[in-house]
């Protein structure tokens, strides 16, 4: 019920308190959705080569385009080869640079913008203003214009979205670590004397990675979305690498034949959902405000 | 047309006889995840047409729920599950939405606690006044135009024309309150509730709200329902008190029976758990206090709700008392006072007596130098500021604006001496709470020294002051903030321990850690706790502990009890003066209480916009105070005694301290004292001594009549 | 109020100097050759050529004389020579920009018509059967990748239900208007052709709903989410206890406050917007900025990359100075 609603009269009646299960479900139903999509897409990405008895990259110009059947049951591409079993490694990478790109790019982000905060000045300046002048660029276009100039490629492609990507966690990090640092707790342990490492390391940090978490799970699932995007434009990765951005951009124009780019980009909506519920959990979970209801 | 609706008013007002409002039985319940809390349980009073009713009680009592159920203003999981709240013949309870609209704002009006967040940020204060008058029909959105300005001046808003015109951001919290008395008075209702209207304020700005209250209940025959955890702040305004534990109504009576000669032990218990202003300090300074804490909203006892805490507990309290008539207009919920056992009277010294006692006694005291006053200064102070000045700049506004700054501290000089306990009071802003954090080091001063043990360590690296670190330590204000949530009690404590090499091995810590939660009063297998999972005064008793770990001797107390109720902050006081006894402890209290602050101090600070404006022996200060603002701040304080308080008259001190980044020249005060000359603005007072121990920084000291 | 502007202008200022001279870092320094991207590997084997060539184009020159060239050129309008189209790369954005600019607007407005409304009743009505169904469609606005339901959208209602025009502006037999604006459905009415102006607007039908859908999940949450920590300010109980009406209290005063994390979303909608437009365009045929993007990347046309990209960086600028500037207004303790 909303907080500006007017129950109608007195409610005499004893409202019905939510049972265990309901209560669960409220708490942790999606994030527990959002856990087993994620669980099970890395488990597919593990086991590929196990669920599946096609070569990815077999090529096969007889059954080319072939509609779902019992052989292949998401049907065939152009060049014949079997859309389910590229679905399934097509996952490793999008999981993979998914993870690389948020984790390695939270990293160095939380890293530059806790020493920011923490050291002030003009270290704190130049790191702040950094971060703006990568954050002026819309993030797709820059990590485009990067790909494009260091050439096609998985490494080159993920490189490209780190140098846009870890901004956001500096920004994150650094307005944390101000907020912290000015709690009394803080200065409860400058009072004991201890040094800026240990205040940082063991006080400052512990208490601020709850915003940060939130953001790399919720962020995972933006990662794959805009390497999947790069990979659609042609500079994801090197043909004939089963990846569903290319997937989709090699099926764009069989529109009859609907199943090639359909199913890869319906993955990318699985995985992205997946994060995108655990995010939604782990922010409610960290935060005592969205706790009381 | 004013007129008009005046008489209309009044034509409609039903005789007099019937209540304003009769609340009979309310039940609030809150339906949680966790289980049903029943907030308020069979809550019954009346408040006469005219009449202003104090409810009482500490956080967790029901009090504001209460309040709130009145409106039906609570929001889900909180429910009225009975009751009636009969307001001008009519159960709000059984109102439509529409009925219920119509009550809101017009006839019932409410004020909230927090003035900083109840006005909406975005709106103009014009278009949040007009808005209630012209949604009732009264006014025209003209005329309600007008009648905004004529209500902020009413309140007491400086410039109401203008006003009306800015934004919430640019008042201080005291204007906004105003502004919300403006709001609640603007349709003339007939009852106003006002919720800890003055809790967020500081103490002159608090007296000159209070006043607002009365006069609104006098002149305009507002009844009011004023909530408050502060008996002083009821003695003030209300002739009637209702006192509420654990979600009922304990006792209830005139305002004056009620706190000269209580009938239920919770109320004794919150009588007796504060220092008065007015009394001289006894010898044995520790407060009255009563055992544990609040019930437990989830089980509440089933006999007497009160009586796991209650010193006079019998054993017919295993059952649950009514709220019966004890004596003529007078309920207590209590087997004991119903029994006819009258509770026991503690020893009050009236103010004359007291000031009589004190004259005859100051020699004597004087000679017999108690180790608590500190007579001969011989001794070099423990810690010693001179000169000490600290400012916060501000961001720049533009490329090319000068860069201004907050003077938070300015040109403080300050001793300390071994064993004493150091009062530093003044209102929010003065900087109290920045000089403490200059003394610790938190803050590094723009210039001055800061000597402690014989060591200037104003310039000192951090480094460099970690020896010190051992002696010189802090408690915080805030009971939340101050521990950090992610170590366990006994990490917390531990930490400092093995960092300065106090204990070497392992089990030595832990046994050193058990040792101070004990000393704090704390149960030792409390330490595998984080600090969540504990109440505020626990919290302080951890903050307490983990400042003893390094054994100090000097201790700055940062407003240690202003986040606790009453009883707790008594708890609090009793073991910072065991421990004081007992490890002979050096304080600087800091405290916005000055009633706490002459019960334990030997002497006092006031510091007023960043200055010092007077120090002497507390009960000098607070006796034969001679700063003029001093004189207001201590005239402020609403004594909890109804009959001191109608009697007495009272220094009121007008507007609102001036900006901390454009101090006034000369004296700070002077711009709101009724001594300023044009001395005053030229030249800045130096602190001088009018009598042993006793220096104020005026011109014309002890002048003030 | 001047000061404020004038201070954010500045910084603007400074922020478009140095995203020029970032383009030009990436232009110049990243390992990638240009040379070799530009010449090709066989006139790039040729060593004299490739001297000649760096002379001819100023890459001989010290590093900095070669940024102030660039600049230069800039101001001047110059932002190199396509090499897949063989036209100065300005000409090619100035001919593109028009129909993306019809598309995204379309778009952008769509998609604030349908997620605040939507965000603001998902809020009032929490954890009813509204709220669940706008925590639905944001959600699949943000987690679905806009090339996929752009082909989703396409092979539905063209190839499968046939009720939805296919690929591009306008039908392959219909007469384009004159250019005067470069806008279809303003150009169509300036030349009075209501029939082509008809099949332009039922053209930009499916693009503009694929293209609002990331952007309208967006702003959906972020709506019902500012709204939600509105709704439990103080001010609304006082709001209550004033006896103002529902609707007052949810518009008048929740929402002026809700809107101001809302407006932040500014540069972020138009950074989705922009990746949007290159893969809905894509799909689409649509002759925009987003079509001449993927066909720059897909032939490493590297001077029309960077093109775009300082383009769109200072767009995204001048966007990021309007919001800062909106915020003056909408929330009156900016000014201080």
């Amino acid at each position: 019920m909303s907080a500006v609603t007017d129950a109608p009269v007195t409610q005499r009646a004893v409202a019905p308190v939510a049972t265990r299960a309901q209560r669960w479900r409220r708490r942790y139903g999606l994030p527990a959705m959002g856990t087993l999509i994620v669980l099970i897409w890395i488990v597919v990405a593990i086991t590929a080569p196990l669920l599946s008895p096609h070569d990815p990259n077999m090529v096969d110009v007889t059954n080319r385009l072939k509609p779902p059947s019992g052989a292949h049951w998401l049907g065939t591409d152009a060049l014949g080869r079997d859309v389910f079993t590229r679905l399934l490694f097509g996952s490793r990478i999008s999981l993979t640079t998914g993870f690389v790109v948020v984790i390695v790019g939270a990293l160095f982000g939380t890293l530059l913008g806790g020493i920011a905060a923490f050291a002030r000045g003009k270290i704190e300046e130049a790191i702040m203003r950094l971060t703006d002048l990568v954050l002026c660029f819309p993030p797709i276009i820059l990590a485009l214009a990067i790909a494009a100039a260091l050439g096609i490629g998985t490494t080159n492609t993920i490189i490209a979205m780190l140098v846009v990507w870890w901004p956001k966690f500096a920004r994150l990090a650094h307005s944390m670590v101000l907020t912290q640092r000015s709690q009394e707790y803080v200065e409860a342990a400058i009072v004991a004397g201890f040094g800026p490492a240990r205040i940082l390391f063991r006080h400052i940090i512990p208490n601020s990675v709850g915003p940060l978490i939130v953001l790399v799970t919720l962020d995972v699932g933006n990662a794959i979305i805009t390497f999947a995007g790069l990979s659609f434009l042609g500079l994801g990765v090197v043909p004939p690498t089963a990846e569903w951005g290319s997937m989709v951009a090699e099926g764009r124009e069989l529109v009859a034949q609907w199943w090639v780019a359909t199913f890869p980009g319906f993955c990318i909506l699985t995985i992205v959902l997946g994060f995108n519920f655990l995010g939604d959990g782990v922010r409610d979970w960290l935060d005592p405000k969205a706790m009381k209801r | 047309m004013n007129m008009t609706f005046k008489a209309e008013l009044n034509g409609a007002a039903p005789d007099t006889d019937t209540p304003a409002l009769k609340v009979e039985n309310l039940r609030t319940q809150f339906f949680t995840d966790d289980g049903i809390v029943t907030a308020v349980d069979g809550v019954s009073f009346t408040v006469a047409q005219g009449e202003a009713l104090g409810i009482v009680g500490e956080s967790g009592s029901g009090k504001s729920v209460t309040a709130l159920s009145l409106m039906r203003l609570l929001d889900e999981p909180a429910r009225i599950t009975a009751g009636e709240v009969h307001f001008q013949g009519k159960d709000v309870l059984a109102m439509n939405p529409e009925e219920l609209r119509a009550v809101r704002g017009d006839r019932m009006a409410m004020v909230f606690q927090d003035p900083m967040t109840s006005l909406n940020p975005v709106l103009k204060i014009a278009k949040q006044l007009v808005e209630t008058m012209v949604v009732h029909g009264r006014f025209t959105p003209e005329q309600a135009g007008k009648r905004a300005v004529g209500l902020l001046g009413r309140m007491g808003v400086t410039a109401p024309e203008r006003a009306v015109e800015s934004y919430p951001h640019q008042f201080s919290g005291g204007m906004r309150q105003r502004v919300m008395l403006a709001l609640g008075m603007s349709n003339e209702p007939a009852l106003l509730i006002a919720d800890e209207p003055t809790t967020a304020l500081d103490v002159t700005i608090q007296a000159q709200i209070l006043d607002l209250i009365r006069e609104l209940n006098r002149d305009f025959g507002t009844s009011v329902v004023l909530i408050s955890h502060d008996l002083g702040v009821i003695a003030r305004v209300c002739r009637r008190t209702i006192v509420m534990y654990g979600g009922e109504v304990v006792e209830e009576g005139l305002t004056e029976d009620l706190l000269a000669d209580p009938r239920h032990p919770y109320t004794w218990a919150l009588i007796n758990a504060v220092p008065r202003i007015d009394e001289v300090r006894p010898s044995d300074r520790r407060l009255t206090t009563i055992e544990g804490q609040p019930p437990d909203p989830f089980d509440l006892p089933k006999g007497c709700r009160f009586a796991p805490r209650c010193p006079f507990r019998i054993e017919k309290c295993d059952s649950h008392p009514d709220l019966a008539e004890v004596a003529p207009g007078r309920k207590s919920r209590c087997w004991v006072t119903q029994a006819g056992t009258p509770l026991p009277k503690k020893q009050r010294h009236a103010k004359a007596e007291a000031e009589a006692k004190a004259k005859t006694e100051a020699k004597t005291e004087a000679k017999a130098a108690t180790p608590r006053v500190i007579a001969g200064r011989d001794e070099a102070p423990l810690l010693s500021l001179r000169d000490v000045v600290k400012h916060f700049p501000l961001p720049k506004t533009g490329y090319f604006q000068p860069r201004r700054a907050v003077h938070a501290v300015d040109n403080v000089d300050l001793d300390v001496f071994r064993g004493e306990t150091v009062g530093l009071v003044g209102e929010s802003g003065c900087g109290k709470s920045t000089l403490a954090r200059v003394v610790m080091r938190i803050h590094q001063p723009d210039s001055g020294e800061v000597v402690f043990a014989g060591q200037d360590i104003a310039r000192s690296s951090q480094k460099q002051i970690r020896p010190l670190r051992r002696r010189l330590q802090m408690v915080f204000q805030d009971p939340y903030g101050s521990l950090n949530p992610r170590m366990t009690v006994g990490d917390m404590i531990a930490e400092p321990l093995r960092f300065h090499g106090i204990t070497k091995t392992n089990a030595e810590t832990q046994e050193r850690v058990a040792d101070l939660l004990n000393t704090v009063g704390l149960n030792p297998r409390v330490g595998r706790r984080y600090s969540y999972e504990f109440s505020g005064g626990q919290r302080q008793r951890i903050s307490i502990a983990r400042a003893l770990a390094v054994e100090p001797d000097f201790i700055v107390a940062d407003e240690p009890i202003s986040a606790l109720d009453v009883n707790i902050q008594a708890q609090i006081i009793n073991l910072m003066l065991d421990l004081q006894e007992k490890y002979g402890l050096t304080y600087l209290f800091i405290a916005h209480d000055l009633a706490v602050v002459r019960h334990i101090s030997d002497r006092v600070v006031v510091l007023y916009l960043g200055k010092v404006m007077e120090i002497a022996p507390a009960d000098q200060l607070f006796d034969r105070p001679l700063h003029p603002y001093t004189r207001y701040l201590l005239s402020a304080v609403p004594i909890p005694d109804a009959v001191v308080e109608r009697e007495r008259g009272y220094l009121k001190l007008d507007g609102e301290p001036p900006s901390s980044i454009e101090p006034p020249s000369g004296c700070r005060f002077r711009t709101r004292c009724p001594l300023a000359k044009e001395i005053c603005a030229s030249v800045p007072p130096p602190l001088v001594e009018h009598a042993p121990g006793h220096v104020a920084a005026c011109h014309f000291a002890g002048q003030l009549q | 109020m001047t000061r404020y502007i004038v201070s954010r202008l500045g910084i603007t200022i400074v922020m478009a100097v140095l995203a020029t001279l970032v383009i030009f870092l990436i232009a110049n320094t990243v390992p990638g050759d240009p040379v070799l991207a530009q010449l090709g590997d066989v006139a790039a084997s040729n060593k004299e050529f490739v001297a000649e060539w760096r002379a001819k184009f100023g890459l001989d020159l010290p590093l900095w004389h070669r940024y102030l060239i660039f600049l230069y050129g800039l101001i001047h309008g110059d932002l190199g020579i396509s090499i897949a189209s063989q036209r100065p790369v300005l000409d090619d954005i100035v001919q593109f920009a028009p129909a993306t600019l019809e598309l995204a607007t379309i778009g952008f407005v769509l998609a604030l018509l349908v997620g605040i409304p939507l965000g603001i009743v998902a809020a009032v009505w929490r954890d009813t059967w509204v709220d669940h169904i706008a925590r639905v469609v944001s959600l699949i606005g943000v987690s679905s990748p806009t090339f996929w339901l752009a082909f989703i959208m396409l092979a539905v209602f063209y190839g499968g239900l046939e009720i939805a025009p296919g690929p591009g502006q306008l039908d392959p037999i219909a007469l384009a208007p004159d250019r005067v604006t470069g806008l279809l459905l303003i150009d169509t009415v300036i030349a009075g052709d209501w029939g082509t102006f008809r099949d332009a607007a039922a053209h930009l039908v499916l693009p503009s709903i694929v293209l609002a859908a990331a952007t309208l999940g967006l702003i959906t949450r972020t709506t019902r989410a500012s709204m939600l920590e509105s709704i439990q300010q103080d001010y609304v109980r006082v709001a209550r206890a004033k006896g103002l009406r529902k609707s007052t209290i949810i518009l008048g005063h929740v929402f002026p406050n809700a809107l101001i994390p809302v407006v932040t979303l500014g540069g972020l909608a138009y950074a989705q917007l922009l990746s949007g437009a290159v893969m809905t365009e894509t799909i689409f045929s649509w002759p925009g900025l987003g079509l001449y993007t993927f066909r720059s990347a897909a032939a490493l046309d590297f001077p029309a990359i960077m093109g775009i990209t300082l383009v769109v960086a200072l767009v995204y600028l001048l966007i990021n100075l309007m919001i800062d500037i909106s915020y003056a207004y909408l929330d009156p303790r900016v000014m201080r």
